[in-house]
């Protein structure tokens, strides 16, 4: 029981940053029907931003905004030089574009700060308090600066007036534009911010896994699984599913553990963790294409 | 008395094809103009020329100024409200947010709070329905919500695409009265576009036949309705 609850815990933890990651997907895919395949490799431009920051004596807690402030600007920078002229182009062009960015990004990271893996520390105080056993500190504060983050983009989006323009610019932009509101620029800041939520998954993830170009490969790929789960248009749906894959993921290494001991043999375990995560994620696809949450808007005619 | 809307020799394209052939018109402050003519004769694309939402030629002067050039939501902020053709409802967002969205360039919240009233005077209907879905509205509320979108504007000029289009008759004939009442009593200039020509003529002081892309006719309301010969060969009724 313990170690199930450690594990649970844990996937929870990893659920944060696949939410941190099917959020930023979400955000470009409402306003423009695309998903930006180079949203990992941004990520990871940006931790290794954050840790540059470090390195140059700066605290994680100055670091990490300005870094974030840095991506909203890089994301801005791209959707209004790059993707804005190919706005009324075919599907094809733009992913042509994002795999370009993956590359780009990538190669840049690399030629800049070299591929040799490098230690990112955890801003979280290494402490010990009550169930301590089941979760690490760092666990904990990507769990409490992820949810926070959400709760305050969920709160722009609701409750000020750019976020419902942005809102209605996405929903139908013919009319956001006859209501005044400048529909280019509402896809650019959500290039911006879907980059500086980015960032933030980025710098919480990089001490776990080590900073390298190449650390947002699988998260990517994960962060995709939850926001198609839990529906792809829908922003809350999208955090829940990426939660719900990062305890998934850990649940079959832990299922498999105690299936092997009972039978002795074999059949699943660490190993087979994005298989199993990628088959559940089909089943429901399957069973439900909008995903769980996916918004089926009710239309009378 | 000035033209609030000088149009001349306006043309506008679809990619190469040209949909309007040097259309004139003018509207003068405070009235309503129609423009008639049959499925096809370019009155959907002379309301989108006006405010720039397909690409267009030719002059067009709002309150002396042109606006030939501006962008949608710059001619927007002139206080220019379109009621485009299948009303735009945001149909996500609740009744409330679809007509908070449409005050958006605006910073007198006073104003904007008195406008919410007067609209909820005008079709009370709405206030109830205020935190409903608007995807959920029937087709008449959905257009009470368009008219009232545009409202929240404080509009100057309203463009109205087809406001009866897919209506029961009892609700055409409570959106047209409403709109005479916003014509009167708020001094807002309209430019009315209808294939329901009878209606039309009845509420506008002026109007312009279309065909195929060109004025064919135009004239005072009440002589093009006398007129029988341009009644059955232009406006089949």
């Amino acid at each position: 029981m313990e170690q199930f609850i450690q594990q649970v815990a844990s996937g929870l933890a990893s659920g944060a940053i696949y939410a941190c990651v099917a959020l930023a997907l979400v955000m470009i895919f409402v306003s423009t029907d695309h998903l930006n395949f180079a949203q990992g490799e941004m990520a990871m431009f940006s931790a290794y931003l954050t840790w540059q920051f470090i390195q140059w004596g700066l605290n994680f807690w100055i670091a990490l905004p300005v870094c974030m402030a840095l991506s909203f600007a890089i994301g801005v920078v791209i959707e209004r030089a790059i993707l804005r002229p190919l706005h009324h182009q075919p599907v094809l062009s733009n992913v042509v574009v994002f795999i370009g960015l993956l590359a780009i990004f990538h190669s840049m990271a690399g030629a800049i700060w070299s591929h040799t893996i490098k230690a990112f520390e955890s801003p979280f105080p290494k402490v010990q308090f009550a169930g301590s056993g089941y979760i690490g500190p760092h666990q904990i504060g990507m769990i409490l600066v992820t949810v926070v983050m959400l709760l305050a983009l969920g709160a722009f989006f609701r409750f000020t007036p750019l976020g419902l323009a942005m809102r209605a610019a996405a929903q139908n932009p013919v009319s956001a534009r006859l209501a005044g509101v400048n529909v280019g620029w509402m896809l650019a800041l959500g290039w911006g911010m879907a980059a500086a939520v980015g960032a933030v998954a980025g710098a919480l993830v990089a001490p776990m896994v080590y900073l390298e170009p190449n650390m947002m490969a699988s998260i990517l790929l994960y962060g995709f699984a939850g926001a198609l789960v839990g529906g792809i248009s829908n922003p809350a749906g999208a955090v829940f599913g990426g939660f719900l894959v990062g305890v998934l993921e850990n649940l079959v290494g832990f299922f498999g553990n105690a299936l092997e001991k009972s039978t002795g043999f074999y059949i699943i375990g660490n190993g087979e963790k994005l298989t199993v995560a990628l088959i559940i994620v089909i089943t429901i696809l399957t069973l439900k294409p909008s995903g769980l949450f996916g918004r089926v808007t009710v239309k009378r005619v | 008395m000035t033209a609030l809307l000088d149009v001349r020799d306006l043309e506008a394209y679809y990619g190469p094809t040209r949909a309007l052939k040097k259309v004139s018109f003018t509207l003068q402050e405070g009235g309503i103009t129609a423009l008639l003519g049959a499925n096809g004769a370019g009155k959907t694309t002379t309301l989108r020329a006006l405010c720039g939402m397909v690409r267009r030629n030719g002059q067009i002067l709002y309150a002396g100024n042109p606006i030939d050039t501006l962008a949608t939501e710059d001619i927007v902020r002139l206080r220019v409200a379109h009621v485009p053709e299948g009303r735009g409802t945001f149909t996500a967002l609740s009744v409330e947010e679809n007509l908070k969205i449409a005050a958006y360039t605006r910073r007198d919240r006073a104003g904007v709070a008195e406008d919410l009233e007067r609209v909820f005077a005008y079709f009370p209907i709405l206030k109830q329905r205020i935190a409903q879905q608007a995807g959920t509205l029937s087709g008449g509320e959905q257009q009470m919500l368009a008219i009232s979108r545009a409202l929240m504007l404080r509009p100057r000029l309203m463009l109205l695409d087809e406001p009866s289009f897919g209506l029961a008759p009892l609700i055409v004939q409570e959106i047209f009265r409403i709109m005479r009442v916003i014509n009167t009593e708020q001094k807002v200039s309209m430019l009315l576009v209808e294939q329901n020509a009878a209606l039309a003529l009845d509420l506008a002081s002026e109007a312009y036949v279309l065909e195929t892309g060109s004025v064919v006719m135009s004239g005072a309301a009440k002589d093009i309705k006398s007129d029988e010969r341009i009644r059955k060969s232009y406006l089949g009724y």
